[in-house]
């Protein structure tokens, strides 16, 4: 028992040890910049596992609940003055109530057709943001959004203090999943992607169970969004187009679908690859489609799975000497 | 919500199109005691059970349980009123063990949400710890307890249907409705099956219903049998009298052997 409480407590410590370690250690602020969007990304990949991994649909209206937290934290601070810390839960509400009835008619559907519902839903999302202009600045985009002010001693204007702040709302994502996932609602979530038959033979009502995974999903989606609006300064329509959910789809399905590390794995991963790989813009399609076929037939599991199974092998060997 | 109950239909009837699969069907299932359903294949069986738990709304009749009108209902709520079923292929989680399975099971008598989970309540640690001895009691019950920890994906035939049936009385219910509970299984297995299904309605006091096709297994465990036979009910009454009744001879072997 007591090398399994080492070997969580190793697989929890250094990587956040290396996180918080990371701003110095580099020393580079273009690569903390490109952190802090993987972590405000991983927090929306985090969502979509939670419709896609545990109760078994994929939502193609992610990254639209992502640009509707991203410019309603950017319409509410830029134009009316309201401050970050207000105007994000505000978004995250106005998000998850929009997610609520968006679900009632998309969760009538399942699997390919809710898959095809939300992409709808997500093209309309983009084409009302697109024209909204009085209010959303319709295909240029919101510009000037203030970073996050203050918590007193705090100030997040730094590009390091940013940081710290994203990996804060990181770390309190993965754990609002783990716990949820740890608990009877998640057994529920589990019970219903398996056989949504037997769920609800044992008293499961499965309507409310994918109701609840989509608003928590969508809530998630607006955390991330927020964050990115007011970190990046400005927000424009593609941040919530059809395009970014197949990417955050394919961090997700790099990292590994349904597993925990899975969402950051991939999306870090991926994401840094891209910047490495800046040069090809036009060919990262083509990079990374290859990869994604490449992982989805060997690790199945994804590359966090695979992790998990050689992180298991190695310290178990460790401890058994 | 505990001891057995009474399920009771009435002139039941389900239609898919032109079809009859449940046809004007009266039945009563005796608290506490094993009632059997058989009939050839296609006899409308398992959409009968589908009727009374909930999965099809039915398109004429009634579905009492204890007098409650439960017909029409969505299958959470009719399990939520005291009706569990297994199904004829078992639907388990692989991936997880068994525990975890039959815990599920203790989810209707639960109330933490979200946001208990997410703070980990007092709640929420209270029932997690109850719906894990209630789901250990339920294993422990059907002989299966030893298996606690280990992958659905990794135990046996035999050892899957002895966790769904945990599962479905980890559900607390007064009526367990099983679809074919010994298919796939072998002789010595069924009856290892066989006893457990009776102490569920002796010592649980639970109200059995069971659709089967093996006979032996019927006709040694039943209390009562009704005979479906292209959606209608042909025989009812105790299995030796089933087992001589020229009508069901007659659907089982087609009616012209005798010309």
């Amino acid at each position: 028992m007591g090398s399994a409480h080492v070997r969580r407590a190793v697989a929890l410590g250094v990587p956040l040890v290396l996180a918080i370690l990371f701003p110095l250690l580099v020393n580079n602020p273009y690569l903390v910049s490109v952190a802090v969007s993987a972590y405000v990304t991983a927090i929306a990949v985090y969502g979509l596992n939670v419709m896609l991994g545990y109760t078994g649909q994929l939502s193609l209206a992610h990254a639209g609940f992502y640009g509707i937290g991203g410019y309603t934290v950017g319409i509410l601070t830029s134009d009316y003055g309201f401050s970050f810390w207000l105007a994000l839960p505000i978004a995250l509400a106005f998000t998850s109530l929009l997610g609520h009835l968006i679900g009632l008619a998309a969760l009538r559907t399942r699997h390919d057709y809710f898959a095809i519902f939300t992409l709808a839903v997500g093209v309309m999302i983009v084409i009302v943001i697109e024209r909204w202009e009085s209010l959303t600045g319709g295909t240029d985009g919101l510009i000037g959004i203030p970073a996050p002010g203050s918590i007193g001693p705090l100030s997040f204007t730094s590009l390091n203090s940013q940081y710290y702040l994203a990996l804060a709302f990181l770390v309190f994502t993965i754990y609002v999943v783990w716990s949820l996932m740890h608990s009877l609602v998640g057994r529920t979530f589990l019970a219903v992607r398996n056989s949504e038959e037997l769920a609800r033979a044992v008293g499961i009502d499965a309507g409310r169970t994918h109701q609840l995974s989509f608003v928590i999903s969508a809530a998630l989606a607006a955390l991330g969004g927020g964050l990115y609006a007011a970190f990046s300064g400005s927000i424009g329509p593609d941040v919530g187009d059809v395009p970014m959910t197949f990417n955050m789809l394919v961090y997700l399905m790099i990292g590994g679908v349904a597993s925990l590390p899975g969402p950051l794995v991939g999306t870090i991963l991926i994401m840094g690859l891209m910047q490495a790989l800046q040069a090809f813009q036009e060919y990262t399609l083509m990079i990374l489609g290859p990869i994604l076929i490449l992982v989805v037939v060997f690790f199945p599991g994804g590359l966090a799975g695979q992790g998990k199974v050689l992180f298991e092998r190695l310290t178990r060997r460790e401890a058994d000497q | 919500m505990s001891g057995a109950a009474t399920l009771r239909v009435e002139q039941l009837g389900m239609s898919f199109g032109g079809l009859k699969a449940v046809d004007q069907v009266d039945l009563e299932v005796p608290a506490g005691k094993i009632t059997a359903i058989i009939g050839p294949n296609g006899a409308g069986k398992t959409t009968f059970f589908n009727v009374v738990a909930g999965f099809y709304a039915p398109t004429a009749g009634r579905v009492l349980i204890d007098d409650e009108d439960v017909s029409g209902l969505p299958p959470h709520k009719v399990a939520r009123l005291g009706v569990a079923r297994t199904f004829q292929t078992t639907q388990l989680f692989p991936a997880a063990s068994v525990l975890d399975n039959v815990i599920v099971g203790r989810r209707l008598h639960t109330r933490s949400n979200v946001f208990d989970a997410v703070l980990r309540s007092r709640r929420h640690r209270r029932e997690e710890a109850e719906s894990r001895e209630n789901a250990l009691e339920a294993l422990e019950f059907t002989g299966a307890r030893d298996l606690a920890d280990v992958l659905v994906a990794n135990i046996s035939q035999e050892a899957r249907k002895r966790v769904a049936v945990a599962l479905a009385l980890a559900t607390e219910p007064r009526v367990l409705l099983l679809d074919e509970p010994a298919a796939g299984i072998n002789p010595h297995e069924t009856e290892g099956l066989t006893a457990l299904i009776r102490s569920v309605a002796v010592e649980r006091g639970v109200t059995v219903c069971l659709v089967e096709h093996k006979m032996r297994m019927v006709m040694d465990l039943a209390d009562h049998v009704a005979v479906l036979n292209y959606g209608k009910k042909i025989a009812e009454g105790p299995p030796a009298k089933i087992r001589s009744d020229p009508k069901v001879i007659d659907a089982y072997l087609g009616a012209d052997h005798d010309a």
